[in-house]
């Protein structure tokens, strides 16, 4: 037997906490751990600092660091956990320095819980248990899971298995037949059934990043000169009777994020640095990083006070859909796409309502492909097809078909159906990465 | 060998099989290899190897059983060969991997062969006498008895006993017992099968009338000749051929349908009478015409069942229509408007055992010291019979003389792809070889059969030394000339003055790196290292194989790891799927009948569930808690 991989992922959300821990487990997470840190590794069991380092000796982050032996930890494996800094910009620089470690990789959806389960360290309820812990958190979230595993997701990777089966089952013909009376020329059917699977798939991947956002949250950024009222807002918006679905708001260096609820929404509230133009050399980083996470954001809310111009950094960052939004009608009307006083909580249903009706829009309603794993699987059915339809062209038959089997084997991952190769990972598969 | 009537004791042996078969041949044969004591009771010594239906070995699928069984030291491949009128490899523009060895035979010649080789089998006892019932004390297999009353003793048996079990002959509106034609039916064993608990079914086959080929007009048909350079089945070559034969292609009429739907009403598949499931790749004429009447033509190969034999098997008209209607419909079809029939076609039904009731080594589960191989584990075709019996035989010879049971599985080859979906999904129709079947198609060829198997079967024990020898020379020179290949390399500069497009990304290729490039061949790289001449047409073939199909191995290979680690998770042998809460009544009533010994097993029955299998695994774990507490 091939002695197994180490695998490592994030094993907290992502992009929602303050702390961000990473795990790794299985049998190089000590050697992972010391070419991270370069220094001895700390006794099992017990919180260590230390930096954490990429091969070429930079600095990713300074993180608390915990061993647990095997058959004392989670997997059952030996086990190492980093804490680090939330952001997606330090864990994913993290992942990347333990992705070019020998013999890790990252690991699967659920495999962190299977290999638990294989090890015998969790029963059968209390894998479910935990996944009913980690399901939907808003009611979207809710109707989308049961839309993707109960519906139309099943029914459409049915639609398409069952294209790729008869293009299957034609190739196999002119294989397996090929001493009998072959039927005429396939070729042209299977392509098409290939172009159909193929547009299909596109289609579906393309509706599926905002289907993705509804999992993960939609990132709303505030933004505004210092004293614009971004914090007033955050706080008022804390304050509402809103359900706050993660209850310790996390920090990170330079911006704040605040989980709500909207209207079912996921949506999570960047309270960044003020945007302006700093001397001091370290706010002047944080003002950077705050900007790009902006960018980044799905939205954004530019915050305004007074009739001064806004800083130009601020008028870069703007796209179709963002809000301007005057902050202070108790104090005075001014310009803006609404008007509020984030500081009475004046106006802001209605502020609420247009952000969840722009970002609803995004949400991808038909989209189906909700889940990372889904979308890869999606990817890798269609990169698969892309082959196919070149073999079509050069006739290589054995090919094709195995390209075909392929595509089969990732559309019925995609549903939970049971491939050759891939028994107890569906069951898992239904949590979020590395849980 | 001794050959002899059997007497009231008429020994004593470590394997006895039952059935002079391909399934019979060969277990009998892998037995005595192993080293048991072995005796093969057939009623009929003379009919040893008979090919009873169509006088070809190998195909699709089938080519890559007879190459496994050859690889292993069986019979089937070489005996082929000596007896082989024409050879065809099957697609032959097509990569290597779907490539499928098939031989047309001389039927008496195979026979004889056949024969022979059992013959100067040392250990190996041919008995010619009926078994018809096996004898049991306290519930412990102790040997056979034979229709003279005989008692042959033996630790392990082999029933190879194809369409004899309660064998039923239709022929139009007649039916009558018979095990095939002329021979009379095993209906006392089938009852002993019965009493045992074995689950049983029925199935049905048919073959074709046979014509006197001398009264067949060949000068309008097609003719097809056999390749020019005939690609043998055994890996150990060397044989003289027999004079080779032509094939003819006619087909069927619209006049000929018109015939067969007339008749329909007669004919033993069509009239209710017949309860058993045929197969539907290798249907009646009288179904193909029902079910495909847009069709107006359908083929029929006609061929020669030896060089001295006039009979012609026409290869596409099985049937069970009355003998005078056979004639009718024989009188339509191009180049036999004149033709005689020697025998008129007839269905044939039989009983057959679910081989869910079977482990991994054909052994009965309730009683694995009794093994099945063969048609009566629903199979059809000679090659899958001849595979099983290998088997059987090997693991009888385990069972008789101890030692661990000889498993293959998916990865193996198509003998652990047959082995597998037998005993872990059953039949619904006689169970026939596909390479579609294969998921790990590319890595099982029949190219590369001895690579996969000899070393194996020198480690079971089943090797003569003589191929053993044959075979280590030939790994020493594949292995110098895998050596050049991956020695031998140009960077993308150089190639492009050999007139070689690759990338321009710097990497230095080597041969066999070169070889994957769909527009690169053996040839074409030789005129650039003349080195590579002195590489023989074999080794060169295997490197040229290899790297076909490099891009795809390591995927493959990764799989089949998957799949031997879930192999790995035993079921508890006697776990009650039934009163596992949570699972579908669908599904226990499937686990119940397939009882797979394996999480791999299970995730291969049809309709399993990822659920379902999580709470196996747990039932299994609490299980395994209680039986150790």
């Amino acid at each position: 037997m091939t002695p197994r991989e180490t695998i490592f992922a994030p094993a907290s959300g992502h992009g929602r906490a303050g702390i961000s821990v990473i795990r790794i487990s299985g049998p190089e997470a000590d050697a992972a751990l010391s070419r991270l840190t370069g220094r001895k590794l700390p006794p099992q069991r017990q919180a260590a600092l230390r930096e954490l380092r990429d091969s070429d000796g930079g600095v990713l982050d300074q993180a608390l660091v915990l061993r647990f032996a095997a058959g004392a930890s989670y997997t059952g494996e030996p086990v190492v956990e980093l804490q680090c800094h939330g952001g997606r910009a330090v864990t994913g620089a993290v992942l990347a320095a333990l992705s070019e470690l020998p013999g890790c990789r990252l690991a699967e959806p659920g495999e962190f819980t299977r290999r638990a389960f294989e090890a015998g360290r969790m029963d059968l309820a209390e894998v479910e248990a935990l996944g009913d812990l980690l399901a939907a958190e808003t009611e979207l979230q809710r109707r989308q899971a049961i839309r993707g595993l109960g519906g139309s997701l099943q029914r459409q990777a049915e639609a398409w298995r069952r294209d790729l089966l008869r293009a299957a089952a034609l190739v196999e013909v002119t294989i397996d037949w090929a001493d009998e009376e072959v039927p005429e020329n396939v070729s042209p059917e299977v392509a098409g059934l290939l172009e159909n699977v193929e547009a299909g798939i596109d289609r579906e991947l393309a509706l599926s990043m905002g289907a993705e956002r509804l999992r993960t949250g939609f990132e709303v950024a505030v933004l505004g000169a210092p004293n614009s009222g971004k914090s007033t807002l955050i706080n008022n918006l804390a304050g509402r009777d809103m359900a706050i679905t993660s209850p310790l708001p996390g920090t990170t260096r330079d911006v704040l994020e605040l989980r709500y609820d909207l209207d079912g929404l996921p949506v999570v509230f960047l309270d960044t640095a003020g945007l302006r133009d700093a001397e001091d050399e370290i706010e002047h980083e944080g003002i950077s990083r705050a900007a790009a996470r902006a960018e980044a954001a799905e939205m954004r809310l530019f915050l305004r006070a007074s009739d001064a111009p806004p800083p130009e950094r601020e008028a870069a960052l703007w796209r179709p859909g963002d809000l301007r939004v005057w902050s202070k009608s108790d104090l005075g009307q001014g310009d803006g796409d609404i008007s509020i006083s984030a500081q009475t909580g004046d106006g802001l249903p209605e502020l609420i309502r247009l952000i969840a009706r722009e970002l609803a829009g995004r949400a991808g309603g038909d989209g189906l492909v909700s889940h990372a794993r889904q979308r890869r699987a999606l990817e890798s059915a269609r990169e698969a097809l892309v082959r196919a339809r070149i073999m079509v062209e050069t006739a290589e038959a054995e090919l094709l078909a195995e390209e075909l089997r392929g595509a089969t084997v990732d559309l019925e991952r995609l549903v939970g159906r049971i491939g050759v190769e891939d028994v107890l990972g569906e069951v898992f598969a239904t949590f979020c990465l590395g849980k | 060998m001794k050959h002899r009537r059997s007497t009231r004791a008429a020994g004593d042996f470590d394997v006895v099989v039952v059935g002079g078969g391909h399934a019979g041949v060969e277990a009998a044969h892998a037995a005595a290899r192993m080293g048991a004591r072995t005796a093969l009771v057939t009623h009929r010594a003379d009919r040893i190897g008979e090919m009873s239906c169509n006088p070809a070995i190998g195909g699709l699928g089938k080519g890559h059983l007879v190459r496994e069984i050859d690889a292993l030291d069986g019979l089937m491949g070489r005996v082929a060969d000596r007896a082989g009128i024409q050879f065809r490899l099957l697609n032959r523009s097509k990569g290597p991997a779907v490539r499928g060895p098939r031989a047309q035979c001389d039927r008496a010649l195979y026979r004889r062969n056949m024969q022979s080789e059992l013959h100067a089998a040392r250990r190996l006892t041919i008995v010619e006498d009926e078994v018809v019932d096996l004898e049991m004390r306290n519930g412990a297999l102790q040997g056979v008895l034979t229709g003279s009353g005989a008692h042959i003793a033996a630790r392990a048996v082999v029933l190879t006993t194809g369409t004899f079990l309660r064998g039923m002959v239709h022929i139009g509106d007649e039916s009558y017992p018979a095990g095939r034609q002329d021979d009379p039916a095993a209906l006392r064993l089938a009852e002993r099968l019965d009493a045992m608990g074995l689950p049983l079914g029925r199935l049905k086959t048919g073959t074709p009338p046979r014509l006197d080929g001398r009264t067949i007009d060949y000068s309008a048909l097609q003719e097809q000749p056999g390749d020019a350079e005939p690609v043998l089945f055994s890996f150990l070559g060397g044989t003289e051929l027999a004079p080779q034969r032509v094939c003819h292609i006619t087909g069927t009429t619209a006049r000929s349908h018109e015939v067969i739907r007339r008749n329909l009403g007669r004919s033993a598949l069509f009239s209710g009478r017949i309860r058993g499931v045929g197969p539907r790749y290798c249907p009646s004429i009288e179904d193909k015409v029902e079910r495909f009447s847009g069709k107006e033509s359908h083929q029929i190969f006609l061929e020669p069942e030896g060089v001295d034999d006039p009979t012609v098997y026409p290869n596409g008209i099985s049937t069970s229509l009355p003998a005078a209607a056979q004639a009718e419909v024989v009188a339509t079809i191009p180049g036999l408007e004149r033709a005689r029939i020697l025998r008129p076609g007839y269905a044939i039904e039989y009983d057959y055992v679910d081989p869910r009731a079977l482990n991994r080594s054909l052994g009965v589960r309730a009683l694995p010291s009794l093994f099945l191989a063969g048609q009566i584990n629903g199979t059809t075709g000679y090659e899958e019979a001849a595979a099983q019996g290998l088997i059987a035989g090997l693991n009888a010879a385990r069972v008789a003389m101890g030692g661990e049971s000889i498993r293959f599985d998916r990865a193996d080859g198509y003998l652990g792809v047959m082995v597998d979906d037998l005993v872990s999904r059953g039949v619904a129709e006689p169970y026939r070889m596909f390479t579609s079947r294969a998921e790990y198609r590319l890595i099982l060829r029949a190219d590369n059969a001895d690579r996969r198997l000899t070393p194996r079967g020198i480690e079971i024990g089943c090797i003569s030394e003589r191929r053993r020898t044959a075979f280590l020379q030939k790994m020493d020179r594949l292995e110098r000339g895998q050596g050049l290949a991956h020695s031998l390399a140009l960077s993308p500069a150089e190639a492009e003055r050999h007139g070689l497009h690759v990338n321009a990304d710097g990497k230095r290729r080597n041969v066999s790196d070169l070889l994957g490039l769909s527009d690169v061949d053996f040839d074409r790289l030789a005129a650039i290292w003349p080195e590579l001449g002195a590489i023989d047409g074999e080794i060169r073939a295997q490197i040229e194989n290899d790297a076909r199909y490099s891009g795809y191995v390591g995927r493959q290979l990764a799989a089949v790891a998957e799949m031997r680690r879930e192999e790995r998770c035993p079921l508890p042998e006697g776990i009650d799927f039934r009163r596992i809460s949570g699972l579908s009544a669908e599904l226990s009533g499937k686990l119940a009948a397939a009882r797979p010994s394996t999480l791999g097993e299970a995730a291969r029955i049809d309709g399993m569930t990822p659920a379902a299998l999580a709470l196996l695994l747990s039932a299994a774990r609490t299980d395994g808690k209680r039986r150790r507490a």
